[in-house]
């Protein structure tokens, strides 16, 4: 059976492998009895628990969203578990080498074994496994720099004024649906404070994923970034292969004080389905960022998983002169369903967004844009440039783009373009006449045509971003 | 090097090839003329293996293997190479990125150990020093935005750094000024080593003032109506395709 496993995951989807960790799973079902007891297991203060069920009474009262471009089945809220931590949650582990070899083996496959990590160049990494996270390194270094970077359950712990400030300040627990969900029961994520005029040290790392059958994840990210801070985070995930679909509804808010920069990169591949759209995450995430004065927020993703995603990473340019920037790929490939773009909410003067959105389809996949760009009447001076591209990649896939434009000051400046490109026979086949085969031609158009993006991913994302196109893609032409 | 017989061919249920025969030995040049829609291009295609030209009848040897049973990619490594007629443009990836890709698979594929990116780089400037084209044109989309004429010599440095043994070249010369052709032509040329052999399709003799074939075939209706030597271009210049097509049916 293993081997069957290996096989499958070898052919097809590289990170789709389980571990066997005994887990303390809560029973499917939501209730707030479960709110109590995610809230008490964390040891959380009590003005937390309050917010979670103020949260959760919310979301009773509120309904699935459809308006997206997606389909699906109704998704059984009481089927699925809200917990579930790798043992030994009472004594955590202290340092690295206290984690569960078994954990740390599954890091090795994902290609971050944790002891390596602080070896290698400047990258800490903060790893969720499933809901708790487990361990962080560089922590000490980003110290003597003044930075907290821990999950956020202990930073309920050791500084939950500084949690208690900023969090729902961007995403209000009663955004909307799967925000309210998360808001109620969050399990872990990651907190980030960088302190007034610091640049953070290294780039700081995050992986998550979700192992734990029919277990939601919601992890929970609140980046601060203090007055004339800087940083640039990068998430990355992956999630088995199972037949039945996974949610994941994660919340991640940014927080970028007076000339603060903030840089959020996803490389996403969680997994999509099989051929047949058989099992698959769904990936409906809320993120957002709030830009005060010159502050410079920017988020980059490379969308390859899930079978279905819905998330709008977005930008309230609240001060004059902030900036808000998206660079987004988006593939969906078999029967995979992407409904994503972004929100640039314009309110300060001279505030200015670029929206760089590529999107490719493959197989039966289906790839929507859908971005807001609006100028509110103090957005005086503003300027926004939108390009979605779309390339299709044979001829049963589908692209579509909505934008949608709300300008309420006569001086702000929008400007959209799109393109649809296919890839054609006679570019295949010039490939294929210059000895290069289909999946290498491919993947090298399609590469080409996200170069923009990966150019804003750090380097050695942009690697890992190109494979995991070509991954993702193999067997989707022909 | 190259063995073609009785060659039917179809396109979208359409025969086009009835029934080609031509022998090429190496190092030989064979220039290919005749009408517009005569199947020209087609032989080309159907001997690259591109897809929607369906062989229905006949052989083709290429050194020794069944041609015919290679897929389009492994026909390429095996050293046959279509210059053509209109090149197609791949927005977005670089034709250095494309050159590479290529040559490190062809390299790969007759066991020579791989180049790397600065040797590499050397080799594609000389190229296109070769082809007098500007090294700017390296960091472009391949063929995107490309003029007529760059395409075509973009042709030839596709020829050049992938050293086929078997070069088709359709109708690289038209739409060339003299200055270009005579680049063109000194390109060829320089390929030319005894054991390269090559298919010129044309419409024009002037090409064949500056690369002399050996054997000029006629094509009419899907099949070879006419084969001589040099002077048969001459002579298809004086008086056009129309005598020949007569005989033809
Ligand atoms: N892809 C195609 N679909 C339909 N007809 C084609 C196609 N390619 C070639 N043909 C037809 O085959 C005939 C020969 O075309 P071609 O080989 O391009 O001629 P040439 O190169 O000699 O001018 C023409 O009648 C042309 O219309
Ligand atoms: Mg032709």
């Amino acid at each position: 059976m293993s081997e069957q496993i290996d096989d499958l995951i070898k052919s097809h989807y590289a990170a789709g492998f389980v571990t066997d960790i005994e887990s303390d799973t809560l029973p499917p079902g939501l209730n707030e009895d479960v709110i109590r007891f995610i809230s008490a297991k964390k040891n959380e203060p009590e003005w937390m628990l309050e917010w979670r069920l103020k949260a959760y009474h919310a979301w009773l009262e509120m309904v699935e969203p459809h308006w997206a471009h997606v389909s699906y089945p109704d998704i059984d809220f009481n089927a699925m578990s809200y917990f579930s931590a790798p043992k030994r949650d009472e004594d955590r582990p202290q340092s690295l080498d206290e984690v569960d070899p078994k954990l740390r083996e599954t890091y090795d496959k994902l290609g971050i074994p944790l002891h390596e990590q602080e070896m290698l160049a400047g990258v800490a990494v903060d790893a969720v496994f499933d809901s708790v996270s487990v361990g962080t390194t560089f922590r000490k270094k980003l110290y003597e720099a003044g930075v907290i970077f821990c999950s956020i359950s202990e930073a309920l712990q050791d500084y939950p004024e500084l949690v208690r400030q900023h969090l729902g300040t961007v995403v209000p627990q009663k955004d909307n649906y799967y925000a309210a969900l998360n808001s109620a029961v969050f399990s872990d994520g990651s907190f980030v404070y960088i302190p007034k005029g610091v640049k953070c040290p290294m780039e700081l790392s995050t992986y998550f994923r979700i192992n734990e059958a029919k277990t939601g994840q919601f992890e929970r990210t609140l980046i601060v970034a203090d007055e004339g801070s800087e940083v640039s985070y990068l998430e990355g995930c992956t999630a088995p292969m199972r037949d039945e679909n996974q949610l994941h509804a994660a919340v991640v808010e940014l927080v970028a004080l007076d000339n603060a920069k903030i840089k959020y990169s996803t490389v996403q591949n969680w997994y999509p389905g099989d051929e047949e759209g058989k099992g698959g995450i769904y990936n409906f995430v809320t993120k957002r960022g709030l830009a005060h004065t010159n502050a410079h927020i920017s988020w980059t993703q490379v969308e390859t998983g899930s079978a279905i995603t819905m998330k709008y990473p977005s930008c309230i340019l609240k001060g004059d002169n902030s900036i808000g920037e998206f660079y987004s790929v988006a593939l969906s490939s078999n029967f995979q369903q992407a409904d994503t773009g972004t929100k640039m909410i314009h309110l300060g003067k001279n505030t200015r967004s670029t929206i760089i959105s590529k999107g490719i389809a493959a197989g039966h996949g289906s790839n929507t844009y859908r971005g807001l760009v609006r100028m509110n009447p103090g957005a005086t001076g503003a300027r926004n440039y939108t390009r979605c591209d779309s390339l299709l990649i044979g001829d049963q896939c589908g692209a579509h783009t909505f934008p949608y434009i709300e300008s309420k000051n006569p001086t702000a400046i929008i400007e959209h373009e799109a393109s649809t490109s296919t890839v054609s026979d006679e570019q295949l086949f010039l490939c294929l006449q210059r000895g290069i085969s289909e999946e290498k031609a491919v993947s090298m158009i399609v590469n080409g045509f996200c170069k923009e993006v990966f150019r804003e991913l750090p380097m050695e994302f942009a690697v890992e971003a190109g494979k995991l196109l070509e991954v993702s893609l193999e067997g989707a032409v022909g | 090097m190259l063995s073609i017989k009785n060659l039917h061919a179809t396109v979208e249920g359409e025969e086009i090839l009835r029934g080609i025969n031509l022998e090429i030995g190496p190092g030989e040049v064979h220039a290919i003329m005749g009408p517009n829609g005569s199947g020209k291009s087609t032989l080309g295609h159907v001997l690259t293996g591109r897809e929607g030209y369906e062989v229905t009848a006949g052989e083709v040897t290429f050194m020794g293997q069944d041609l015919l049973a290679l897929a389009p990619e492994e026909r390429a490594l095996a050293g046959l190479l279509l210059a053509f007629q209109y090149p197609v443009e791949i927005p977005g990836v670089s034709n250095m990125e494309f050159l590479k890709t290529a040559v490190d698979g062809i390299r790969k594929y007759r066991k020579l150990e791989a180049l790397d990116s600065v040797s590499f780089m050397k080799l594609a400037r000389e190229v296109c020093k070769r082809v007098d084209l500007d090294q700017n044109f390296l960091k472009r989309g391949v063929n995107e935005g490309f003029s007529g004429g760059e395409k075509k010599r973009n042709e030839l440095m596709q020829m050049m750094l992938l050293e086929p043994h078997l070069a088709i070249l359709d109708e690289t010369d038209s739409g060339l000024d003299i200055d270009a052709l005579q680049v063109v032509a000194a390109g060829i040329n320089s390929m030319r080593d005894g054991k390269r052999s090559f298919v010129m399709i044309t419409h024009y003799q002037r090409l064949l003032n500056f690369i002399e074939p050996d054997h000029v075939h006629v094509l009419g209706g899907g099949r070879i109506v006419r084969s001589g030597d040099k002077s048969l271009a001459l002579e298809l210049e004086d008086k056009g395709y129309g005598w020949l097509e007569s005989e033809a049916v």
